[in-house]
């Protein structure tokens, strides 16, 4: 099942949790706790999950151990954007313990609620407000009960520390252990408990380090790779050449001969597995294979005409006004196409899974993003009944929307069943760059106009195979149209020669470069400075605020471009928070090469978790976004891609690093919204901008390699000749 | 060809009877259990299988095991001592110089590799030393903090 359709489904005839909990399970203790059912049995959970929605039952959310520390479960995963800190933040300040005792307890299906997935920024958003209410709830609880067992009312009573005492004899006490006793609370409160607000927040909006730094300095985090079980295996799997390749024939003789080697052959699936991985590598070198490949049609050259000429009809995704009035009022008019290239995941660590197969239970451990939607897809492959299949998510090494899709598990399942194994696949780099799902190669076109006031009168925007994040207009124009031809995906027939899928902050990363690109040269046109530009063609009072902020942090003297500085502005909207990113760049107009030395970014995000988790993310967003702006793009021939290792793929490196500055506005009354992708979606504008700040040429197309940059700076001379 | 190879191996002698040929790091993971050592890239390309031979960064996808034959290996779970982590798995700690943590283990090392050879290192002796190996999720400022960090911490006292 893909994983776009299983978003759809509906699962709303299942009966729910408190109803199959009071008629099955019930189980009356004393103390007015009443257990139904101990740790292990997943049953209830098992029913909450079928309904694929985020459960009522703040048991579900957290347990309270006989030692005093919570457990916080949650089918979110943690991949390096630091949930595991800001979610035990949340849990923590509601149900007052200490941040040291929560203990966390992610992306396991059997004991972790039902989650569609981490990606999109969703977490602190979507799943922080009922796991604050969960929590809110369960000291609710736990105050009525020690209401009963202090025989004190309960308005005299305090919570603080996982300890609940009468405010006037702190000698009366009971702790949340004593009470709970690391069973599952079955009252709940009549009324659901408010959620605290700012000025009682201990936890909340205070700095906190990483919580999984200790097991990730010494090496003792478990990734999926890291999983080893008795008699397991690893595989290798032989692959085509190309997407698109049809296996003509195989010779597999030199390797059924190898001793401790298993080959394993069924349909497509053909595999060699050796106790040792890189022994089952060396068998899989052995194995003769001859694939016809199909005739290349596209390469990263022609793409974006093949792109052009297959595409759907439009969508308006938003409108105002009407463009041909617009266009009569103009007294000026810029008409661009913007292009970008085919962009990897490429998480340091490669898609990996283990499965065990234990007679009709499947146990799989695996780096995704989805487990819960991998676990259908196991269930599936396997004809397993859902309670019988495990997916558990340890340390996943960088997601980035890659791991959103986990075919990797779904061959180690397949493998482990084949061979009465449990059977370990992971894929090589060379595999990861093949099968990954890229950020799609696009086209934007934009036409728009200014008055001689410097005001932006029209705008006319199409984006094509991006994808509609972020495309929406966010300056005041009164005549404007945005439409978007072909979906990121599901497009009939799919144009691109290979898989693409989300990709941090997908489509606003295009649509972000285009539009900020767009209002610099209107900005260029009116003779004004970019800053001030935008702060003239915006009503929104969030976007005016981190734009000041930025400008402010930065030092930004208003001049017009390019004024030599190389200084460049971008700004832009994603999963709810609001960013202003300015950067200084230096370019070598020889060689081409551009060094970002300076950025700032100012991001709204409404009330901030943990503010130094939130820098991280800004500054991993900054630092990755160099990538995309400058090198990163897929070299690629009909279905054979030809960057299969970090050799030709270039990531940023150190010394690409820029000073890194971030301010983050004071919102806190507002609702958190998304952290983990915003700013990265100006990387691309705001170097482009620079850059012609500081030599005077536009780059129309993502990546802005040397190559790029030194050809535009040569046609710029060419033509300077030919207008003199 | 299989043979029989001793080495140290965190402080500790080993000897293993392998196909002497297989990479260190293959050999460190399946055969040892030490999965703290990454493989990124198989190539030497990405630095997350780094480990120090003899005190000196060494990336394990390239070097076979009879290479390090009679040599002292330090992988990243040999590094604390006595429970009490060295300054510079303190240093990243406290910096929060790490996000998904996967090629933490192998720029810790190579960090330590540097500052053995180069106990004061400049910003930009620092970033050359550190410029081969990858971080995706971006938390090279951190990176660099936490090595100055150290550096500072470590200053004037011997290096084990």
């Amino acid at each position: 099942m893909k994983e776009d359709e299983y978003t759809d489904i509906d699962f709303s005839d299942i009966t729910t949790s408190s109803h199959l909990s009071r008629r099955e399970f019930l189980k009356s203790l004393g103390g007015g706790i009443i257990v139904f059912f101990t740790v292990g049995d997943s049953s209830l959970l098992e029913a909450q999950r079928r309904r694929r929605e985020y459960p009522e039952d703040f048991n579900a959310y957290l347990r309270i151990g006989q030692d005093g520390r919570v457990a916080c479960f949650t089918g979110k995963i943690e991949m390096g954007q630091g949930v595991i800190t800001s979610l035990a933040q949340m849990l923590a300040d509601e149900i007052d313990v200490a941040l040291e005792s929560v203990d966390m307890v992610m992306g396991d299906t059997s004991v972790c609620p039902w989650d569609r997935g981490t990606f999109g920024s969703l977490t602190t958003r979507f799943f922080g407000p009922p796991l604050r209410a969960a929590a809110a709830e369960a000291r609710a609880v736990l105050k009525e009960l020690a209401a009963e067992y202090l025989q004190i009312p309960s308005g005299r009573l305090i919570t603080k520390d996982g300890v609940i005492f009468d405010k006037n004899r702190r000698e009366k006490q009971v702790t949340y252990a004593q009470l709970a006793k690391g069973k599952i609370i079955e009252r709940h409160a009549k009324e659901k408990p408010a959620l605290k607000t700012v000025s009682e927040f201990n936890i909340i909006g205070k700095p906190a380090l990483r919580r999984d730094a200790l097991e990730k300095v010494t090496g003792k985090a478990k990734y999926a790779g890291d999983i080893r079980l008795p008699g397991m295996l690893y595989a290798r799997i032989l692959r085509p050449p190309a997407h698109g390749a049809k296996l003509k024939n195989i010779d597999t003789s030199a390797v059924e001969k190898m001793e401790g080697v298993r080959l394993v052959r069924d349909g497509d699936l053909i595999a060699v597995l050796h106790k040792n991985p890189d022994e089952a590598e060396d068998a899989l070198a052995k194995i003769k294979a001859q694939f016809d490949v199909p005739e290349a049609q596209v390469d990263d050259e022609n793409i974006f005409e093949h792109l052009l000429n297959n595409a759907p009809r439009g969508k308006v995704a938003d409108r105002g006004g009407d463009i041909a009035s617009g266009e009569k009022l103009a007294d000026a008019a810029v008409e661009e196409t913007y292009l970008n290239s085919y962009v990897a995941h490429a998480p340091i660590e490669p898609h990996t899974a283990l499965a065990k197969i234990e007679g009709n239970k499947a146990t799989v451990w695996a780096s995704t993003q989805t487990p819960f939607p991998l676990k259908d897809q196991i269930t599936e492959v396997l004809g397993f009944a859902s309670e019988n299949v495990r997916v558990i998510t340890g340390f996943v090494g960088g997601g980035f929307g890659g791991k959103s899709r986990s075919l990797q598990a779904v061959e180690a399942v397949r493998l482990a069943k084949l061979t009465g194994k449990p059977v370990q696949v992971a894929w090589s780099r060379a595999e990861e760059f093949f099968y990954d799902t890229f950020r799609p190669a696009a086209v934007v076109k934009i036409k728009s106009g200014i008055t001689n006031s410097g005001k932006i009168i029209f705008w006319d925007y199409g984006v094509y195979f991006a994808g509609e994040r972020g495309s929406q207009l966010f300056y005041d124009v009164p005549h404007h149209l945005t439409a978007t031809f072909g979906a990121r995906r599901g497009a009939s027939p799919d144009p691109h020669p290979f898989s693409t899928g989300p990709w941090r902050a997908p489509a606003n990363n295009t649509n972000t470069f285009a539009r900020e690109s767009q209002i610099d040269i209107m900005a260029s046109k009116a003779d004004m400075d970019p800053l001030e530009f935008r702060l003239r063609n915006l009503k929104d009072e969030r976007m005016l605020r981190v734009l000041k902020a930025a400008g402010g942090k930065f030092g930004w003297a208003p001049s017009k471009a390019p004024s030599g500085r190389g200084f460049g502005i971008a700004c832009g909207i994603d999963s709810g928070s609001y960013v202003a990113i300015m950067a200084e760049v230096e370019v070598d107009k020889k060689k081409g090469h551009v060094q970002v030395k300076r950025v700032v970014c100012a991001q709204d995000m409404g009330l901030v978790i943990n503010p130094e988790g939130a820098k991280l993310q800004v500054e991993g967003c900054v630092t990755m976004g160099l990538g995309y702006a400058l090198t990163e793009e897929v070299h690629f021939k009909g279905g054979r891609i030809l960057d299969l290792n970090f050799n030709t793929y270039e990531l940023p490196r150190f010394s690409w690093v820029p000073k890194i500055e971030t301010v983050l506005i004071k919102a806190e009354d507002s609702p958190a919204q998304g952290g983990g992708e915003p700013p990265i979606i100006c990387m691309g504008g705001v170097i482009a901008n620079a850059i012609y700040d500081a030599v005077g040429v536009r780059l129309f197309q993502l990546p802005m390699t040397p190559e790029r940059v030194k050809e535009a700076v040569a046609s710029r001379a060419r033509s300077a000749v030919l207008t003199t | 060809m299989r043979e029989n190879v001793s080495f140290k191996l965190n402080d500790k002698s080993i000897s293993l009877t392998v196909d002497s040929e297989r990479m260190l790091l293959w050999v460190l993971r399946s055969d040892l259990g030490l999965t703290g050592t990454k493989y990124g890239c198989g190539e030497g390309l990405c630095g997350a299988c780094t480990v120090l031979v003899d005190k000196r960064a060494v990336r394990s996808c390239r070097i076979a095991v009879r290479d390090v034959k009679a040599k002292e290996v330090l992988t990243i779970e040999g590094l604390a001592k006595n429970g009490k982590l060295h300054p510079i798995q303190e240093a990243f700690v406290k910096a929060d110089a790490l996000q998904c943590g996967f090629c933490t283990p192998g720029m810790i090392l190579d960090a330590y590799s540097l500052l053995s050879e180069n106990p004061q290192p400049t910003l930009a002796e620092i970033i050359q030393n550190m410029d081969y190996n990858l971080c995706r999720c971006g938390a090279h400022t951190r990176i660099i903090q936490a090595i100055q960090s150290a550096a500072n911490e470590m200053k004037g006292v011997e290096q084990r």
